[in-house]
């Protein structure tokens, strides 16, 4: 146990960059274009002479219905959560490339000598590299956005109560715990929705001489496109969008934070009939977690073991250092 | 005494070449082996069989364990120091010695800093912005704070300059290397280690063909000065290699009778190059 902690933490250090930097730096990035924005409405606003918010906005919030009251907090909600939109589309590039390296580009500068004249099995040192894909890295991700949804939030605060508004009332509006624990929430249904792609990513990694992203990539590609093709000659009845959508996509993009839930046609209808609710129902474990019935995501994570063993194997075996 | 590493019917290939053919040796307990061969006669893939980092055919047995099969047991015992830069270059020294330590059951953290203290490395350095010979050092410093049996060197000092290979092999002889440890290592530059070896071993084209303690070879072998009229009588006597030097004839012979040679001119004793050059010839052609 002390081992795998230790061998984590050396992916962490090797990977600082993105791992933790990435989604800080993204995360920056979104509170500064957001601070622009606000700025840019401010000074237009001032230039024309319209009055944001002020005594206007606190009567309007005094009239509020209860109805209109969710939903301002509502939308508090979304600003929060909007900046792990950006962060986890970074966070999957850099979790797709750390996989693709992960078991390679040690044999390309020979470090694996170093590494393999420790006592570690490969089955540790490759399932610590799985961890580091599909857990260190998303509670790193959620940790940043948690905070930079926090901090947005007291901008808005901030710069509404410049206008007179009650800040504080609006903020009691919002549901940051409720939002943090989506978000955390989430974190287990990634990893176990990762690993068909984490598995196959890892694979090539161990497999391939050289290349692997080229491998990765046109293995599923290839194969895609020959049942397109089958398809569309007519020759045999197989089932070409299916193939893209489970195979291909499975393989490569699922360690994309929320890919999952273009799966789970339950819970979109279920979030689509509820309306007027919360859009934060989407990724609310009630929903989500409907997922855990579906034969996809338990023969993804089968498919994913498999391609691990695989990858174990080819780890011992691979000799061209 | 007990042996370390025995190997019988060692066979490798690989597509198109063998790299071990059916290699037999036994290395004891104690021992400073030097496994020395022209490039590509099979040394480093036998001690990669040692190390249980590649497939073969035959028995191995290391300390006792199959490398094949047992490999995360026997690394606790053994340790390698495969060429100069194999340590990841984003490594830093804290880091290193972090990790080692942490993953390693036999390793002495407190030996590790003071080799560490005695070398311009600092905590914070990365591998990256380190010379070849710092790197060295710094894994030097980490296998030799590890109580290991077996040490196994693979060009180790591949690169460095003089100073670097000399204190390379000091540091080895006088603070790690004790009756209970063994070191094999190969390198080309025989001369430098030659004197610190108690075994031999010569391979070529993945056969042994020579394997024998350091104070056999003074036996065994011997080397005359013979001046231009004795030369006929040498040469009838079957010498491993002829040179010319001054004027003179040196011949190197392989058991011959000490005082017949003693007769013929001086005697003395080859070095490990001189050997290596006679056993080797015609390797390339």
């Amino acid at each position: 146990m002390k081992t795998f902690y230790w061998l984590v933490k050396r992916e962490f250090w090797e990977h600082r960059g993105g791992f933790l930097w990435a989604p800080i730096i993204t995360g920056a990035v979104f509170l500064v274009l957001n601070i622009m924005a606000i700025i840019t409405a401010e000074v237009l606003g001032a230039r024309h002479g319209i009055e944001i918010g002020g005594s206007n906005w606190q009567m309007m919030i005094a009239k509020a219905n209860e109805g209109d009251l969710a939903q301002i907090g509502v939308g508090l909600d979304v600003a929060m959560l909007s900046s792990m939109g950006l962060i986890s589309i970074v966070m999957g590039i850099v979790v797709l490339f750390y996989c693709l390296g992960a078991l390679y580009d040690d044999r390309r500068d020979r470090s694996i000598l170093f590494w393999k004249s420790l006592p570690i099995s490969n089955t540790s040192t490759v399932l610590s590299k799985v961890a580091s894909a599909t857990i260190l890295a998303p509670v790193i991700a959620v940790v940043v956005a948690v905070i930079i949804g926090l901090v947005q939030l007291v901008i808005f605060a901030l710069v509404l109560s410049m206008h007179h508004v009650n800040a504080w009332q609006l903020i009691m509006l919002s549901h940051p715990f409720r939002a943090i624990g989506t978000l955390v929430s989430n974190i287990p249904l990634y990893a176990l929705w990762a690993i068909p792609s984490v598995g196959w990513l890892m694979f090539c990694s161990a497999w391939a001489r050289n290349k692997p992203f080229l491998w990765a990539v046109a293995v599923p590609a290839v194969l895609g496109l020959l049942v397109s093709w089958f398809g569309i000659m007519g020759l045999f009845n197989l089932p070409t969008v299916w193939f893209w959508k489970n195979i291909v996509q499975r393989a490569l993009l699922s360690v994309f934070p929320g890919s999952n839930i273009v799966y789970n046609d339950r819970a979109l209808e279920a979030s689509a009939s509820l309306g007027n609710d919360n859009p934060l129902s989407v990724l609310s474990p009630t929903h989500t977690y409907t997922l855990l019935a579906s034969p996809n995501l338990w023969l993804g994570v089968l498919a994913g073991a498999v391609l691990i063993a695989g990858a174990i194997w080819y780890r011992r075996v691979r000799d061209d250092s | 005494m007990n042996a370390v590493v025995t190997a019988s019917g060692l066979n490798k290939r690989y597509k198109n070449t063998v790299a071990l053919d059916h290699v037999n040796f036994r290395i004891e307990s104690g021992r400073i082996v030097g496994l020395i061969g022209p490039n590509g006669a099979g040394k480093t893939t036998a001690l990669k069989a040692i190390l249980g980092l590649t497939d073969f055919q035959g028995e191995l047995n290391v300390l006792g364990f199959d490398p094949r099969t047992q490999r995360d047991r026997l690394m606790e015992q053994v340790c390698f120091i495969a060429d100069v830069a194999v340590l990841p270059r984003w490594l830093r020294v804290r880091e290193a010695v972090d990790f080692v330590a942490n993953v390693h059951p036999r390793f002495n953290r407190a030996k590790c800093e003071a080799f560490l203290a005695r070398t311009k490395l600092t905590p914070d350095q990365r591998v990256k912005q380190m010379s070849k010979g710092m790197i060295v050092q710094l894994h030097l410093a980490l296998v030799m704070a590890i109580d290991a049996r077996l040490l196994v060197l693979d060009e180790p000092t591949l690169g460095l300059d003089i100073l670097y290979r000399k204190q390379f092999y000091q540091s080895l002889l006088e603070d790690y290397f004790d009756e209970n440890k063994t070191i094999i290592v190969t390198t080309h530059q025989v001369e430098e280690i030659e004197h610190i070896l108690t075994d031999l071993m010569f391979i070529r084209d993945g056969k042994i063909v020579l394997d024998t303690d350091m104070e056999a070879v003074g036996e065994r072998f011997a080397e005359v000065m013979v001046s231009a009229d004795k030369a006929a009588t040498a040469r009838s006597m079957k010498p491993l290699d002829e040179r010319q030097v001054f004027g003179k004839s040196i011949f190197l012979f392989d058991g011959a009778d000490r005082a017949t040679l003693e007769s013929m001119g001086e005697v003395r004793r080859p070095t490990v190059s001189d050997l290596f050059v006679a056993t080797m010839k015609g390797t390339y052609a």
